[in-house]
């Protein structure tokens, strides 16, 4: 009853009231509600943009004080050179990167040697081979591996794997040396090869499994000659990864490889100073801030390292949306 | 009658040859094998690196050992050192970075997720947030020194925990964004066109209803990134975190020692009492970290509770 007569008075009177009373609060209420929408996207907009402006400010700084270093030190040099000598005075020094960065790939090198063949088979175990029971174990293992400070391999390098595993086998090793600091990054990244090449794995199509059990492939023969070329793309982009993060890696390298400079790295039980360990051992070591040669050269190996991880960045993200297009 | 002879099975050439099966499979046990072992060998790296760790500073670890301020060797050496600036630096640098980190973060991966337009710009934050993610943090230490210790050579935060923190925040921001952006996109759709077909407004889609229903894995994706604050090592050293100081910061302007930097210092020097003390750090350390895990745990356990689908 009292329905049928509020609808009668809603179609008699609905111009007016709707017009006069009703519209006007509303109007009100959606103009400060557009207005504070208007705002928090604002606000949002620039939570996103403040990402740019960290790779802005990223590039501005070390392009900054790179063209400072490159006003003292010749480009030439700095590329050609294969003696890295720094001093106060750029004069003084000798500064060519190239010992630098193949100490840098000697370190990630021995550690891809180790992470690589481990993390892929752990993998392959994880995708194909484990019953899920297994998988709820050894996954959060490898999440915890992943999760632990490097700082602690580092640790686990000086105080472990050389003094009481590779000098076992050789003596002459030295405290500090690249296989010890490179064995502790291999450690560092068999997770992240493992949980990405798995990734890349399951999402191979059951479809391609069931076709080679019908032609009576055994899971292993599955694996290695379906499974893995199928996600082949996917695993070279977490070996690319990898190769990244063992190649900025810092910790390790400065507690196990020691700060030992001058030519380019020969000798895998010697020290050696990678880019990253440089930077830490001139910032640690004394008081350098501002004004010498040695302080802008910071920013020109982190300009230099900043453009190799891109890189190797880029090429994993290539190849990991070709990985995707595959089977979409 | 057909042209095509029916042959007997034993007849066929190969049928009756010896089977290479069974080399086959002991080949796919063997590999079987090999993949175990592989995996078995991680889990065994990770049981001797605790069990190492726990080994070495099990011995030094004592109550004192959190109140005492001092890391020189001789207070190592009577006994008398601790972690306690280290503890109390490490922990501000938590709350700096959480504090500026995790709003803008998730600020951020609303925009991406729920306000964006698919534009030009949108791409770009997008390409750049995963760029970003692959930065080594030696480079963030060194944005850190460049921008918020001295701003292209202009005075501005100093050596402080300030700078050390949004250092650090920056460091997490990528890794937040990824998290809480996953966290969003894993909310069914329903929900919001639901919301929008009642006339919410795109905040009050994304306030009421989106961000409860994503909120335990924003949580645990935010807790877990900004957690690595207390792990992290060279990008506050090259920040200007301080070895020698022994004074807890007691304002975001002062200096500050953070635990891992003091692990480090301890861990290169050369007696084995040092190496011992470094190894309680890592105790204490792991404690931290464990607990802010155990936190994350806690949190999205509660809020997966709250909600139902």
């Amino acid at each position: 009853m009292e329905d049928t007569l509020k609808s009668t008075a809603t179609v008699e009177s609905a111009g007016v009231v709707v017009a006069e009373r009703v519209r006007p609060l509303a109007v009100d209420g959606r103009r400060s509600r557009a207005m504070s929408e208007r705002i928090i996207g604002m606000v949002l907009m620039i939570c996103g943009g403040l990402s740019i402006l960290t790779t802005a400010g990223i590039v501005a700084v070390l392009i900054f004080e790179t063209v400072e270093f490159f006003r003292m030190v010749s480009v030439w040099e700095y590329l050609t050179s294969t003696t890295w000598d720094p001093a106060r005075n750029a004069s003084a020094g000798e500064w060519g990167v190239l010992p630098l960065i193949s100490a840098t790939l000697a370190y990630a090198l021995v550690g891809l040697l180790l992470s690589v063949p481990v993390g892929l088979a752990i993998a392959i175990y994880l995708s194909e081979y484990a019953p899920p029971a297994i998988r709820s174990v050894v996954k959060p293992v490898l999440e915890l591996l992943a999760g632990v400070p490097t700082i602690v391999y580092g640790f686990f390098a000086l105080t472990f794997l050389t003094p009481q595993i590779l000098q076992r086998f050789d003596s002459t090793i030295g405290i500090f040396n690249v296989l010890a600091g490179g064995l502790a990054i291999g450690v560092l990244t068999i997770p992240l090869v493992a949980s990405l090449s798995e990734d890349a794995m399951r999402a191979v199509p059951r479809s391609l499994r069931e076709g080679a059990f019908a032609l009576g492939a055994t899971r292993f023969e599955t694996s290695m000659r379906v499974i893995l070329p199928a996600a082949f793309s996917g695993v070279v982009a977490s070996i690319i990864l990898a190769l990244g993060r063992a190649v900025g890696e810092t910790m390790i390298v400065v507690i196990a490889g020691g700060a030992q400079t001058g030519g380019v790295p020969t000798n895998l039980f010697a020290s050696a100073q990678s880019m990253t360990s440089y930077i830490v051992n001139v910032l640690g070591g004394e008081a350098s801030r501002g004004g010498d040669a040695r302080y802008y050269s910071l920013f020109a190996i982190g300009l230099t390292l900043l453009i190799i991880t891109l890189g190797l960045n880029l090429i994993s993200r290539a190849l990991i949306r070709r990985f995707r297009e595959v089977y979409e | 009658m057909s042209s095509v002879p029916i042959t007997p099975d034993s007849e066929i050439q190969g049928l009756g040859a010896p089977s290479n099966l069974p080399r086959r499979k002991v080949v796919g046990a063997i590999g079987k094998g090999a993949f175990i072992a592989a995996t078995v060998f991680a889990a065994l790296i990770l049981v001797t690196l605790l069990a190492r760790i726990l080994f070495q500073g099990i011995g030094a670890l004592d109550m004192d050992l959190l109140t005492n301020r001092f890391t020189s060797n001789n207070a190592i050496n009577n006994g008398t050192a601790g972690f306690r600036t280290g503890i109390i630096s490490s922990l501000w640098l938590v709350l700096i970075t959480a504090a500026f980190a995790i709003p803008v973060g998730v600020g951020a991966a609303i925009y991406l997720e729920e306000y964006a337009p698919d534009n030009w710009f949108t791409k770009v934050v997008q390409v750049n947030v995963s760029n970003l993610s692959g930065v080594p943090s030696v480079v963030y230490g060194l944005l850190g020194l460049g921008v918020f210790v001295s701003f292209f050579g202009f005075n501005f935060l100093g050596r402080s925990v300030l700078a050390g923190g949004l250092t650090l925040g920056l460091l997490v921001l990528p890794i937040i964004i990824i998290a809480a952006q996953e966290a969003l996109r894993a909310v069914p759709s329903s929900l919001r066109e639901a919301a929008y077909a009642l006339g919410a407004t795109p905040w009050q889609v994304t306030w009421h209803h989106v961000l409860p229903a994503a909120m335990s894995g924003i949580l645990t994706g935010t807790i877990l990134s900004v957690a690595r604050a207390i792990g992290e090592t060279a990008p506050v050293l090259v920040a200007g975190a301080a070895t020698a100081i022994t004074l807890a910061p007691s304002d975001p302007l002062d200096g500050y020692s953070p635990l891992p930097l003091q692990v480090f210092d301890a861990l290169v020097r050369p007696q084995a009492s040092a190496k011992e003390f470094a190894a309680a750090g890592i105790i204490i350390m792991m404690a931290l970290l464990l607990t802010l895990n155990l936190i994350a745990i806690v949190l999205r356990e509660r809020a997966n509770r709250k909600v139902r689908w």
